[in-house]
Order: structure tokens, then sequence, then C-alpha cells
């Protein structure tokens, strides 16, 4: 059993009865098992996967109607809701809380006979880039199993790029399904803000945030986007696309359209790697018949203070809920008046989590909250002032979805600000509600670069198309595990 | 001088379902913890949806408070921890950073007196604490969630009563106005909540919390004054404090929290887009806009003759104006409103009463036709109403089972007047030199008939026989 298809590739061939569902599935499950002890992508493994796949084929079977998914094997990050499943957020603090409802994005993707085949690791609440700040242990790179897979989103970005399922959903506060997605080299997607809907997501800095598919390619993203997106009762913030359809045309190709190069993030620190694999992608990209220019976006450079302010800031008021009385893990109330309860309770966040609470409960404060809340939001909105002004220059903008190579793990999580700086590309298109995409680039070192491209609010279709004319011109090596 | 200000926390009694999920507004009859669902738990991963009909609601109550209202209003977080919100935030609004809630300045007046609204919010109810165990050292809190999320339109007004009575001459006022806006529903237990503030002569502010009525409230300002002014006498400062209401002893007591210390992290609530209120949603609730007590008071006046008082007694109540509308005719339409004010208003003076009572509004239309006819005399005609509130039947089977119908039979009346002056000829006598004293004889009458001969032809046909 080939199990190193594209999603779409697996519909074609079950459909053709080249393969079976259930023996998709069950394969998959049995690489799990097999390899994921090295890597650590999974926090929990789907025990009913086989049987819904085998559910599957029999509606195939009997010509029942059957979802466009055909019982493609996706995992979910563990901060997405899975009816009566544990969602934990690799958090110690959820280590016994069991979703009683299902998230949008899974009730859609079950609709479509997707199969979730487990709930995949990330940093504790979202909050991270590297994955070591599961409270479950670190995910690692399939690529070097030495180094990070990126984060927030990195057990999604490790089983899909390790073959240990056809997609993955993640979730993109500040760039945590694209770094995870340049780091093991897989299309990782943060839609505009609003396209899909967060109802079941585990907030962390709701007003930023978007939940996002991560894929082999670009189609197989487009073709996710379609099932996932779209006007939702339940999330207030989400927004009307139109139906539109984003994998149609998608070979549209990019000839005469104008990309902006933005100067801010291959600037200073820069890995050369990196910056080289920069130069051939916009090459590559004039090549495909884009006009290429420099841009500059002056407020990136306060853009990762402004994002931490805001995320922190919300994340304090989010988190605040774990108060472990109505869910959570054992820990009996007996005994205790209720702030020193949750003063006990709660030292069972991770040391990120903390570190960022204390951070929110100081800079929205009242005698503070004007030297840093208040700037950060005038940062955000002067940014997307100066985004959406490029946009109006150029249909699209590219910059390395990192500005590093992957690290080792252990390497930089004593260092927090290093770790931030890692963002610096990333937080642009959370901040400003538009799209991006992260794409496998190049491998330097056994190490993969991702290559990002943005567009503006509301464009992902031509983002897509852009993507995938991009796509067309790389050619990477198998992932050697 | 004295100066009180108020914030009154009104429950939206009237909408279906809570703020932001489709769990009962109504969460009265439920068991504990059963009117919940993930949304108003705070579930990890659920989103507030917000319930447009209660938007409607509060900015329904702004403009008939005549308050500015906004062309987009927004929702804030208000960060605190405590064991009755289940998200350990409080949806709220803010006009902190510009005038976002659904209300802001206004007025109302009480009597003479305009008392000013400082600004109307909506924001949602956090869940009720109940304590169990007799000691602070075995006591144990219990949370039911049935009532989180409930929609709550706070009040705020200006610091500008002067006393008590206006307080509560401001909340009777507002309570008819809100029930006769289908808002809410005062008299619920819980429904009405406030806090005040106290100052006089200048001196600190004192914030009352935890007015569980507004029964309460004017005697928790009256006795917060007192406290103040036997200070005051005694040079002994008053402190700027929070105080809490002692619903049992009925006394304000300071509170020890660090409430007034307490930073609540403002910010603008991410989950809920910017709401617009444009103006057709203005003009449509406009029209909407329940006729106002003052304006139902003067058109009793004007279109029907009701006297003044009368009318007014009529229009402050939204249960028997509704009543008043719905079954008199332009011909019997004053008599329906005596029998109202004057009869029907003990039947049913009470919630419990009036969900009981069986009238319905043909009934009063029958009542007052009679009436006017002559058919039945006001004394029949309010056993008739107990009777209808009691069981609803019919007024003609009602009349003819209590044998209430009058004696207006011309024969069968002589008969008796007859009967009365043979009887009674020292009577008849004096009535002959002084018509004054005929109502003895009528008395006599009535006492024959049971209070049912027609009072008019009575009359007429005993002065004819007296020659
Ligand atoms: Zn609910």
């Amino acid at each position: 059993m080939n199990l190193k298809i594209s999603a779409l590739e697996y519909i074609d061939q079950v459909k053709n009865g080249q393969i079976s569902a259930e023996e998709f599935v069950s394969a998959t499950i049995d690489r799990i098992k097999k390899i994921d002890g090295k890597l650590h992508a999974f926090l929990q493994i789907n025990p009913d996967a086989v049987e819904q796949a085998r559910k599957v084929d029999k509606k195939i079977k009997l010509g029942e109607k059957v979802g466009a998914c055909f019982g493609m094997p996706i995992s979910i990050k563990d901060n997405i809701c899975i009816k009566n499943s544990k969602t934990t957020c690799a958090s110690k603090m959820l280590e016994n809380f069991i979703a009683p409802y299902d998230a949008t994005v899974i009730s859609k993707l079950k609709q479509q006979d997707a199969i979730f085949v487990g709930k995949v690791n990330m940093d504790e609440f979202a909050m991270g880039l590297t994955t070591e700040f599961s409270a479950y242990g670190p995910s690692k790179n399939p690529w070097n199993t030495d180094y990070v897979p990126g984060g927030s989103s990195g057990g999604s970005a490790v089983s899909v790029s390790a073959f240990e399922c056809v997609a993955s959903l993640g979730s993109d506060t500040g760039g945590s399904v694209r770094n995870p997605a340049s780091f093991c080299s897989t299309v990782g997607y943060k839609p505009t803000y609003g396209l899909i809907s967060r109802y079941g997501l585990i907030s962390y800095a709701n007003s930023i945030e978007q939940i996002g598919p991560m894929t082999r390619t670009v189609k197989d993203t487009a073709f996710l986007l379609n099932i996932l997106c779209g006007l939702d009762t339940n999330d207030n913030t989400t927004i009307d696309n139109g139906n539109q359809d984003y994998l149609s045309e998608i070979d549209s190709g990019i000839e005469g359209k104008k990309i902006g190069i933005i100067q801010e993030m291959i600037g200073e620190g820069i890995d050369s790697q990196v910056l080289s694999a920069t130069k051939d992608a916009i090459s590559k990209l004039e090549g495909l018949g884009a006009i290429c220019d420099n841009v500059s976006i002056d407020m990136v450079k306060y853009s990762v203070a402004s994002y931490y302010t805001i995320t922190a800031t919300e994340a304090g008021s989010n988190l605040a809920r774990y108060d472990n009385i109505r869910y959570g893990y054992e820990f009996p109330v007996e005994g205790y008046e209720f702030n020193s309860y949750i003063s006990k309770v709660r030292s069972k966040f991770g040391p990120e989590v903390i570190r960022r609470m204390i951070l929110g409960g100081f800079v929205p404060s009242a005698g503070h909250a004007g030297k840093y809340f208040l700037k950060a939001l005038k940062v955000k909105s002067k940014l997307t002032k100066e985004v959406n002004q490029a946009f109006k220059k150029y249909d699209f903008l590219i910059a390395p979805t990192v500005p590093v190579l992957p690290f080792k793990i252990g390497e930089k999580i004593n260092d927090p600000v290093a770790l931030f700086l890692v963002d610096i590309n990333t937080v642009m298109s959370n901040l400003s509600g538009t799209p991006s995409i992260s794409i496998p680039y190049a491998i330097s070192n056994g190490l993969p670069i991702g290559m990002q491209l943005l567009a503006k609010h509301r464009d992902d279709k031509s983002l897509l198309q852009a993507a995938r004319a991009l796509e067309t011109t790389v050619q990477l090596p198998e992932v050697p595990i | 001088m004295t100066k009180i200000g108020l914030e009154i926390h009104c429950q939206l009694t009237k909408l279906e379902s809570k703020l932001f999920c489709s769990c009962k507004a109504n969460y009265r009859e439920h068991e504990i913890n059963s009117n919940i669902c993930p949304v108003c738990m705070g579930l990890p991963g659920t989103l507030p949806r917000i319930n447009q009909k209660a938007i409607e609601k509060a900015t329904l109550i702004a403009m008939a408070l005549n308050c500015s209202t906004p062309d987009k209003i927004a929702f804030f977080r208000k960060n605190y921890f405590y064991p009755d919100l289940p998200k350990n935030f409080q949806i709220t609004q803010l006009n902190i950073y510009g005038d976002t809630s659904v209300g802001g300045s206004g007025m109302i007046m009480v009597g003479d007196k305009q008392i000013r609204i400082t600004r109307i919010q909506l924001e949602e109810d956090p869940g009720r604490l109940i304590y169990e165990g007799s000691s602070s050292k075995n006591q144990t809190t219990l949370v039911d969630y049935n009532r989180a999320g409930v929609a709550l339109v706070e009040i705020v007004t200006e610091p500008d009563f002067e006393n008590p009575k206006q307080v509560r001459e401001f909340l009777n006022i507002l309570s008819d106005l809100l029930e006769n806006l289908n808002v809410a529903d005062p008299s619920l237990e819980g429904a009405m909540r406030a806090d005040a503030n106290v100052s006089i002569e200048g001196g600190n502010k004192v914030e009352i919390k935890n007015i569980g009525s507004f029964h309460d409230l004017e005697k928790a300002v009256h006795f917060e004054i007192t406290r103040q002014e036997s200070l005051h006498s005694r040079d002994i400062p008053i402190a700027q404090e929070t105080r809490h209401w002692d619903d049992k002893r009925k006394i304000t007591i300071s509170s020890r929290s660090k409430e007034e210390e307490l930073d609540y992290r403002y910010f603008l609530e991410g989950d809920i887009p910017w709401i617009t209120i444009g103006k057709e949603i203005h003009q449509r609730l406009k029209l909407e806009m329940p006729e106002s007590i003052s304006s139902k008071k003067e058109r009793y006046v004007s279109s029907y003759n009701i006297p003044e008082q009368v009318a007014m007694v009529l229009s402050s109540d939204k249960f028997y104006s509704d009543l008043f509308d719905k079954s008199h005719t332009k011909n019997n339409a004053k008599e329906v409103a005596n029998i109202i004010t004057t009869d029907l208003m003990g039947l049913v003076d009470t919630r419990e009463k009036r969900e009981r009572s069986k009238l319905l509004p043909s009934h009063l239309n029958d009542l007052a036709d009679l009436i006017q006819s002559g058919k039945l005399t006001r004394t029949s005609a309010k056993n008739a109403l107990y009777e209808i509130v009691k069981s609803g039947k019919e007024l003609s089977q009602i009349i003819s089972e209590m044998d209430l119908g009058n004696v207006s039979d011309k024969n069968q009346l002589l008969t008796i007047i007859k009967q009365v002056i043979s009887e009674e000829p020292q009577a008849v006598e004096q009535a002959k030199s002084n018509p004054q004293t005929v109502n003895f004889l009528v008395g006599k009458i009535m006492q024959k008939t049971k209070g049912k001969a027609d009072p008019k032809l009575t009359l007429v046909l005993l002065k004819k026989e007296l020659g």
C-alpha cells in the first residue's frame, strides 16, 4: 500500500476501486504505530478509524451517497473539539476534558466522510513555535529527529510530512500552521480571518487566529478549503465567501501578476540559505511571467512586539476559564476557598503558558494599557493600513515563511526572545487578517525551507493559484523516514 | 445635600433565549443546571452567538428613556475571577473608547424632577450561587448556571436623586415602563436588581451592592442616608467604600473585599463583531414602540372622558391597560374603566392571581353593557365579576345561576312596592311630606329583591304610587 499520495490522488484511487478506504486507513494506522514512537506527532489514535473506513467502503459498494473525502485519513490538532473525545490542548490542565460537541470544521469533515485518525501534538494552548512546550513531550522533525518540527501545529505538520495521514488541521495564531509547514516541508494555509469557523477551536488569541489545512499539495489545500469555509451561525466572525470554488481554475498561473518582496523580512538575521532560496523563488516567479519588485512595510519591525502584547492580553482572558471547577483534571475542591483553589489548580499550566498569562495580566492593566496594549492595537491598525496599501500596488507579497532553518530540540527553548523573532515573517498576516500560505520550497543540508506568499483580504482563491504556480517549479526529495 | 445614583440591572425576561445561546431566557422553571449548553457554560472552544432580539429590546429601552442610540455597538470583556462566571470574564458594554453601548445619555421625568440617565448597556447575567452549611468553616458554595448568560440591561443614572421617595417614584415609573415596553416582567423574582451610590453634604460616595429587589433598594438608600447623617453629625468622616446590603438584617455592611481595587482589564470582545443598528432598525423600533404610558393616559381622558385619576391608574399598569384596550367599545369605555379600577384591581392584585384569572375582555365588555342598560346593578356586577375571575363562565350563565338579573318587570316590581307601602305607613307619610326621605322606602324594596330591583324604574314607580 502506497501511503505517499496526495488527498486528491487518494480520492481518485478509492473512486476507481484501486484501493479501499479500509486498506488505506488500516495501513496508515499501522504506519503510525510503527514510526510515531520516534516522532511523537500523535497524542491519541482513534481506535474506531478502521471500522469507520469500512463503513465508507460499504457505502461506496452499495452505491450510496459518499462524502467528498471518501474515508480520507486526517489528523486533527488537539485544540479542535471532536465530540466525545479528549481535547487537551497538550496541557495537563485539560487532561480529562472530553468535548461534548463537534467543532464546525469537524462536523463538516464528518459530513464529507473524512476519518480522523487521531489528535496531534502542539505547543500547550498553541503557545510556542517548536512543539517543545507540549505538556506531553515534544514532537520531532521527520527530516531529522534531532530537530524541532516547528509549531505550534507541530504534530499536524509531522503527521502529514511523515505520511501518517493525508492531511491535517492546524490552527494559526501567529504562524502556527505556516511555521511547522515550513520546517517539515508541507503546505500550510492561514485563510482570511473569518473564512473558516472557529467554533470548537479552543481560543488562544481569538481576534487573529484561524484554523488552517496542512496538506501535501496546494490543490489538496484548495480541496479542503472548499469543504471547511463558509458562514457559520455558531461563529459571528465568519464571512460569506459566496461559495467560491478554490479548486477550479487553480492552474490559472501568475502571468502578469505583480509580486512585492517584503524587504523587512529578508534583512537582518536571515539565514543565507533561506535568503538564496527566496531569491531563487523570485526568479522562478519571474520565469512564470510575474513582475517582482521590492516593497517596504515599515510597521513589520514592531509587529512581533504588537503580536505578543495582543496575544498575551487575549490569552490571559481566554484561559481564565480554566479554574478546574466544571472540567479539567482530578483535583477535589473540598477544603479550599475559591481563590486558593484556583491558584493551586492553575499551577498545572506549563511555563510558557504561565509566562504569557503573567504578561497578559500586565499589559492591559489599568496603569499600563496605554503604554502597552493600546499601543499594540495602534501598531496593528497601522500595519493593516500599510498592508492594504501594499496590496493596492501588488497582487501578492512574498517572503520566506521563517527567516531561519529548523533548529535543534532544546537549542532555543530557554531563549524566549530568540524564539519570538522566529515569528517575524508570519505574524503580519494574522494582525492584518489577510491570507497567506507556506509551500515546501527547498532542502538545505537535509532541512526544509518553506516559501510564503501573501494576498489581500478575501483574495484566497488567487493566492492559491499563485502558490500552485510556484509549487510546479519545485522538485524535492522524499522525507527520510 | 444628599445625592443618590442608581445602577439598575433588569433581565430581559420577555426574550425566548439567553443573550449568546439558545438556552431559555426563562430559567426559573428548570431543574438546577439543566438550562445550560456548551456556550453558556463557557466550555473550551465555544463562542458567543449574539441574540439580535436582545439588542433590539435593549435599544427599545434606550429609546424610551430618551437616550442617544449609536449606529454601531460593541461588546467588551470584563475580566475577573468569580465562581458564578463560567468564563471568568463577563461580556458587557463600555463607553470609555467612545459611545458603543446600546444607550448613551438620556433622561426621564419623575414628577417635576429630571433624572439623567448616564448610559444603558447590555450584558450577560452570571450564574447563581447557593451557600450550604451553617458556619463559614464548613460552608460550601454551589453554583447553578441556569441563569448564566441571560440578557441583562444595566441602566445607570446620574446622582440626581435627593431622597428615597424620589428613588421609589423613579422605580415605579421604570417598572411600569419596562413592563409596558414588553421587555421585562419586573415582578419576577430576581428580574430586577440594583446597586446604589449615596453621598451627603458633598462627602465621599458610598456604593451599595447586592440589593435584590426594588423594595429593598428604597430601604437600603434610606438606611445609608441615616447612617451617614449620624456619622456626619458626630464629625466622623465617611469612608469612600463599597457596602453590601444585608437582605436579612436590612442594613448595609462594609465589604472587606477589595472589589473597588479590582482591575477589570476591559478590552474589546473579538468574538462579537461590531453590530450596526442602522436607520431602518431604529425606524422599525420606533414604529413597534408600544404607546407610552403618558400618551395612553391622555388618550383615555380625551377620547373617553375618563377621570384623570382613573386614567392614570389604568394606563400605568400594562395588564390593566391591555385589558381595557381589548374590551371596551366607544360607548362603554368609561364603565369598563370603572369596573377595572374599582372592582377588578382588588381581585387580581398579585402575579399569581393574574395568572390564574379566567377573565376575558369579552366578559368586561358584557358587564359594562348590562350595567349601562340597567340590566345589572353595580353590586350584582361585582359579584358576577368575582365568579368570572374564578370560573371563566359566560356572564349570562353566571347571572342565571346566581340569580343576579335585575327585577325590571313592571308588574312584579309594582307588587313589591305596594307590599312595602302597606308595611311602612309611617315612612310613607314622611316621604309624602318630605321627598328626601324616599330612600328609606327604596332600601326596603331593595331588601325584598336582594338588591336586584332596577333602581331607576323603582324610583319612578314608587313616586307614582306615592302620588
Ligand atoms: Zn446555553
